[in-house]
């Protein structure tokens, strides 16, 4: 709340001076301090926001750790700063306290529009060339011909439930929407508004009337239907997570039993000294999903930190132990050699590469008012997602 | 003329500000009070009405995701016109009430024992043990009763044998893990509520005959009533504050919990600073009501 209007207050001061160049949110991020041509040594420090499992320094499992490495090699001290969904992700980035961030695709079109996000010289990015095609210049990483960031890997989300209790082993979204269901009040859902498109995704099989083509692009009709599908679950739902580890110790602990998850998570409770049965699928009607890109503030201070650590990360080695510690297709096609020497189905279980699995996954984006197809802008926005995921919660 | 002279024909500075002083009380209260009002006025008030300022503002989530400083009352319009906010507010209101009976029902005979049984040293046991809790983290409390609360945890674990279980996380939790936290405040206002009480008054109404539950219901309830109404102003308004209790041990939405997820999750400060309003008219409310019953000569 500070920082936003701290933000709002320097601009004010800047728009009273008539300064130019102290504006920070004029679209297309070109305000920024100019794009590198060269990465320098490293300024020592490395602020970054992450997504659960994107920077493992030892802290869960003593074995999995690229984070000291990296800090060793470059000197620059990395401070992760876990976040649970893209709008917290955005909104830290808005603070002006991080480098960078690994943004998701409903987090990344407001970074760039907004200007947060700086551009990109893909020529610095030693492992550019080897990034799967399929992820580059996408509308989730690329803006208007510029590139803001380096993909680090993609997947689904998860239908997860517990073995020993859930019977027989669900394959469709059906088990978290049937207001019926014999596990009320131990279903599960992502709290955030971007999981309105789960709803709408499993709406798009099982209500072929509807006419849901994307599950992001919902017109009145569509979008009705699934607020009210949503509301319908409210009923059934014990607590909706966004902290993966209330998560981890609500299936620990049996508070829930099923519904949607990240694969760390899954990873986490098996593993875990106590584990817990679990398992996970993508369910027949498909899957929402995300890929995720890395990105750099457009006022970073420690941008040379910044690019050495977007080079490591993407490395096929360190892309090989993140992919297997989070359980994702990493974005380094290069990665899955080296997972092959320990695990040679995962790339095959990932469908690294398999364009199409890519293309049908509903990837994680900000719904907007523009349909972008033939209907033109009589889709819901994002603020009517906020609201309406409000309404849903009651 | 030189300064040394000067000293010595005129008083100096100080005995000049002491003499003012000695004159004029009011001055001397009002240079006591400057720094405290004047942090009061700046910090409270100011960042209040920066709030309010606020909540005419517009946030647009549709395209570029920042505040513009422009006056509307679209804010303002979206929390009446969808009945949503109004059950969450209801929702609130209930629990803060809830939680303001049942802390006054627990502390009643512990405050009791404090302000008119007890002698000092049992006295001062009961206050630290009353304490206590405050001096133990917020989170570590509320953990706790996560563990206690959750399907596998300690609750269940003790109604297992009486095939009972427990509310598991909802408002129900909400209403307990509140009202266990804020009790300490409604005993220590109104343990100093029964101390003020005279004895004599009790020895007088048991002369005259009145038996121990018309004593209690005229003589003693009327003179603690301002304390309970004190203690109850801060467990009403810290449970309509409340955001994280709320979070970790429910899904359900109260009033603190949809600001926090305006402010810190989706970063709409304008319709957070809206809704901030209402529990803020509804503590005037309540803080008039408190007066009325004498509330504030018993803090």
């Amino acid at each position: 709340m500070i920082t936003r209007r701290s933000r709002l207050w320097v601009s004010a001061a800047c728009a009273s001076l008539g300064i130019a160049a102290c504006g920070s949110a004029s679209p297309g991020g070109s305000s920024g301090p100019a794009m590198l041509t060269k990465i320098g040594p490293g300024e020592g420090a490395l602020n970054i926001i992450v997504w659960a499992g994107y920077a493992e320094a030892g802290q869960d499992d003593p074995t999995v750790d690229w984070v000291t490495p990296f800090q060793n090699q470059t000197g620059c001290k990395v401070n992760a700063k876990i976040a649970n969904t893209s709008d917290e992700m955005d909104a830290l980035m808005e603070t002006g306290q991080y480098d960078g961030v690994s943004a998701s695709g409903n987090a990344t079109l407001r970074l760039m529009a907004g200007g947060t996000a700086a551009p990109i010289n893909v020529n610095l990015l030693t492992n550019y060339a080897d990034i799967n095609p399929s992820l580059k210049d996408q509308p989730y990483n690329t803006y208007n011909g510029v590139h803001y960031g380096v993909p680090h890997g993609w997947g689904a989300n998860l239908l997860m439930w517990r073995t020993d209790i859930v019977k027989p082993a669900p394959d469709s979204w059906g088990v978290v929407f049937d207001p019926n269901s014999p596990y009320k009040g131990k279903i599960t859902a992502y709290d955030d508004p971007i999981y309105i498109a789960d709803a709408a995704l499993y709406l798009k099989s099982t209500r072929p009337d509807l006419h849901i083509t994307d599950p992001y692009e919902l017109d009145t009709t569509q979008f009705n239907a699934t607020v009210n599908l949503l509301k319908a679950q409210h009923t059934v739902i014990g607590t909706y997570w966004s902290d993966y580890t209330k998560e981890q110790s609500a299936f620990a602990n049996a508070d829930s039993v099923v519904g949607t998850t990240w694969q760390v998570i899954a990873n986490l409770l098996l593993t875990d000294k106590n584990p817990t049965p679990v398992a996970v699928t993508v369910p027949k009607e498909g899957s929402t999903g995300w890929s995720d890109t890395w990105m750099m503030y457009s006022h970073a201070a420690h941008p040379n930190c910044m690019y050495l650590w977007m080079n490591w990360i993407t490395s096929p080695a360190v892309q090989a132990q993140v992919a297997q510690w989070f359980g994702e297709a990493p974005a380094n096609l290069k990665a899955c050699d080296i997972i092959a020497k320990t695990d040679p189905t995962f790339c095959a279980t990932y469908h690294v590469g398999d364009a199409i699995y890519l293309h049908n996954l509903a990837l994680w984006k900000v719904p907007l008012t523009n349909c972008g197809d033939s209907r033109g802008n009589v889709c819901k926005g994002y603020s009517d997602w906020l609201h309406a995921w409000t309404d849903i919660k009651g | 003329m030189s300064a040394g002279q000067l000293s010595t024909t005129r008083p100096t500075l100080t005995r000049r500000i002491a003499r003012i002083l000695a004159r004029w009380p009011r001055i001397r209260v009002a240079s006591l009070l400057a720094a405290p009002v004047g942090w009061l006025v700046v910090f409270y008030l100011g960042s209040l009405a920066v709030l309010f300022a606020a909540a005419f503002w517009h946030y647009d989530a549709n395209i570029t995701f920042t505040i513009t400083k422009t006056f509307s009352f679209e804010n303002f319009v979206a929390l009446i016109s969808d009945p949503v906010y109004r059950s969450i507010a209801g929702r609130t209101v209930m629990i803060a009430a809830l939680v303001n009976i049942t802390d006054a029902v627990l502390a009643f005979p512990i405050a009791f024992v404090m302000g008119k049984l007890a002698g000092p040293k049992l006295r001062s046991v009961l206050g630290v043990l009353v304490l206590m809790p405050l001096w133990t983290s917020y989170l570590v409390k509320i953990l706790a009763w996560r563990l206690i609360l959750s399907d596998g945890g300690v609750l269940n674990w003790l109604l297992k044998p009486l095939h009972l279980s427990g509310p598991g996380f909802g408002e129900v939790a909400v209403y307990l893990v509140l009202s266990y936290i804020w009790l300490p405040y409604m005993i220590l206002p109104l343990a100093a509520g029964f101390e003020r009480v005279p004895t004599s008054l009790l020895e007088a109404s048991t002369d005259l005959g009145a038996r121990t539950w018309h004593t209690f219901r005229s003589v003693v309830l009327p003179l603690v009533f301002p304390a309970l109404v004190a203690g109850s102003i801060f467990t009403f308004s810290l449970t309509l504050g409340d955001y994280i209790a709320v979070s970790q041990v429910s899904s359900t939405q109260f009033i603190g919990s949809v600001i926090y997820d305006n402010l810190g999750v989706v970063g709409d400060l304008p319709l957070a600073a809206a809704f901030a309003t209402v529990p803020v008219l509804v503590m005037v409310v309540y803080l008039l009501l408190a007066r009325r019953a004498g509330a504030f000569e018993a803090l």
